[in-house]
């Protein structure tokens, strides 16, 4: 009880487990344990730095930063409405400034929306089909997955379609009306 | 090459695009042979992480065969066959020398709180994932092992994130002989810690989830006792009446950002993206482990503020503790457990999809589908 000092009993004994579960205890001495202690010298201490990966324009960072690092990532590099936002984010305010990540997700949004819309001048639009996987609705059990096995997630499933179909709904709305006047002109 | 590509919240799909090159010395490009959808790709999957740009490719989780090595690459050559770890690391940093791979310094220029991990987001430092037929695998001498040949491309596959994970937050529970340990989560990650914990020497393992199958799972694979969630009112007095009313020692959250069980705090964080993450599972963690005890943190959570009962942890005098797994560092161990027969990590394996099919791989595990657990992508090229 825990109005006492005394620890509850266990169901099984060490011996017992040991006999049972596979391994059981194999790690029982924290020093065989890799990460332990969590800090551990695992190379010399140098001060040489790696060399630095070359690149030419703008490359946001955070500016709790004091440098470029010397490797990064070169993918989807800024561009356009978004860009400007996430370099916003990126020039003005630090990692402990709400307003960062919440411009970050702005940028995120703007982004998705606009590639969404540049998408149906492509030769490959968008298509809510394929790129939702919704197929798997049918190809995966999604009745058989859901139904009369209490999952409490259902309270919320309903938001899902809304969350993703919403765009494409809004963005044919105003694809609509950006066309209208062409079409009056017709 | 194919790649699976990111076009917005719930969209994604394949798309040629061009074979990485070699952008410093130490890189090399590894033809991916598998790779997996980890339940964080979610978080990105759903629009969580910010800085999700359209266009990246995601997958932390991937093994290859490599195809092309940097100048100075020395430890590997075209044709070995790799586990990728999927912390982004230089090795020499700060950070690094002192075995804390995934907080390196020199890797992720958006950000200074978290290191690189491959497909994750700018905010880990803009880099393509191996959901794809090639990667960019950056200090190619420092991150990737060779695959011992008694090592299955399945288990290495698991090693390279989730096992390793699962693995290293049981050891931040720093548990001892006899203690009780409970999991909250029963994805690939809160399978393999509860499996762990029965290494360290724990007394109880309890795996509380709301999928029935997973927690099936949970009872065959990780030999825990199960609890599901959505068919009680309370689970914390659940937990407290299965410990004495004592609570758990060790509390291990392996969950994170999209946690269910209160619908305010799962739609303000999951759905509205209001919350860095949703942290359902974390407060019970508080909530359910006895004073003094540890709470070890392995769900990933986003950069924004989550609504955590903070005062509560403060009160307990618990030790919190997290980090992304530093997985390269868990492996000699890991190995020499797979080896004994200890871990069996394939085991957790539900669904292999082509890369073609990879939109449908998301929706299926993102919509909990056909008993989905663990899903590797195969690419055309491998």
């Amino acid at each position: 009880m825990p109005y006492t000092a005394v620890k509850p009993s266990r169901a099984r004994t060490s011996d017992e487990l040991r006999a049972t579960i596979p391994g059981w205890g194999a790690d029982l001495d924290p020093a065989v344990r890799p990460s332990y202690p969590r800090e551990r010298l695992e190379v010399p201490v140098t001060d040489t730095m790696p060399e630095q990966q070359q690149h030419e324009g703008y490359r946001e960072r955070s500016i709790e930063h004091a440098r470029l690092t010397p490797v990064f990532g070169t993918v989807a590099p800024l561009h356009g409405l978004s860009g400007w936002i996430r370099r916003l984010a990126y020039d003005r305010y630090s990692e402990g400034r709400a307003l960062h990540w919440l411009l970050l997700v702005l940028g995120d949004r703007v982004d998705s929306a606009a590639s969404g819309l540049r998408s149906f001048a492509s030769l490959r639009p968008d298509n809510p089909i394929t790129e939702t996987g919704v197929l798997a609705e049918l190809k995966r059990g999604g009745l058989r997955s859901r139904v009369g096995r209490g999952r409490i997630d259902l309270k919320h499933t309903w938001i899902d379609p809304i969350l993703v179909a919403g765009p494409f709904v809004l963005g044919a709305v105003v694809l609509w009306r950006v066309t209208r006047p062409l079409r009056r002109r017709r | 090459m194919k790649a699976m590509v990111y076009r917005g919240p719930y969209k994604i799909r394949v798309e040629e695009k061009d074979r990485p090159a070699i952008e410093h010395p130490g890189d090399a490009i590894v033809r991916v042979t598998r790779a997996a959808i980890c339940g964080s790709d979610l978080h990105l999957y759903h629009g969580m992480m910010p800085d999700t740009r359209v266009g990246t490719t995601f997958g932390h989780e991937f093994i290859g065969i490599v195809d092309e090595v940097g100048p100075a690459v020395e430890k590997l050559a075209v044709g070995d066959r790799v586990m990728v770890p999927f912390n982004i690391f230089c090795g020499t940093c700060f950070f690094c020398a002192r075995g804390l791979y995934s907080n390196c310094h020199n890797v992720n220029p958006n950000a200074t709180a978290v290191g690189g991990i491959y497909g994750y987001s700018h905010t880990t430092g803009g880099y393509d994932g191996g959901q794809a037929e090639y990667v960019r695998v950056p200090f190619a001498d420092v991150g990737p092992s060779l695959i011992p040949d008694d090592i299955s491309d399945d288990d290495a596959l698991m090693m390279t994130d989730a096992l390793a994970t699962g693995y290293f937050g049981a050891q931040l529970g720093d548990i001892v002989e006899g203690d009780t340990v409970v999991v909250f989560g029963a994805g690939p990650v809160g399978l393999y810690a509860a499996r762990s914990s029965w290494l360290m020497g724990a007394g109880r393992v309890i795996v509380v989830d709301y999928l029935d199958y997973r927690l099936q799972k949970a009872r065959e694979f990780a030999f825990a006792e199960t609890y599901n969630f959505g068919e009680v009112d309370d689970i914390v007095v659940v937990m407290k009446r299965a410990t004495d009313h004592l609570g758990a020692d060790v509390v291990i959250d392996a969950v994170g950002a999209e946690a269910d069980g209160n619908l305010v705090q799962h739609i303000t964080a999951a759905k509205f993206k209001l919350q860095g993450g949703s942290p359902v599972a974390l407060n019970w963690a508080i909530d359910s482990v006895r004073k003094g005890g540890t709470v070890s943190v392995m769900g990933a959570y986003g950069p924004l503020f989550s609504a955590v009962k903070f005062g509560d942890a403060m009160n307990k005098g618990l030790t919190l503790r997290m980090n992304q797994a530093p997985a390269k560092r868990q492996w000699p161990r890991l190995f020499e457990h797979i080896r004994n027969g200890h871990l069996d990590p394939s085991a957790i394996i539900t669904h292999r999809i082509p890369l073609a099919e990879i939109a449908e791989g998301y929706h299926m595990f993102s919509s909990k589908l056909d008993d989905c657990i663990k899903t590797v992508v195969v690419p055309d090229a491998a």
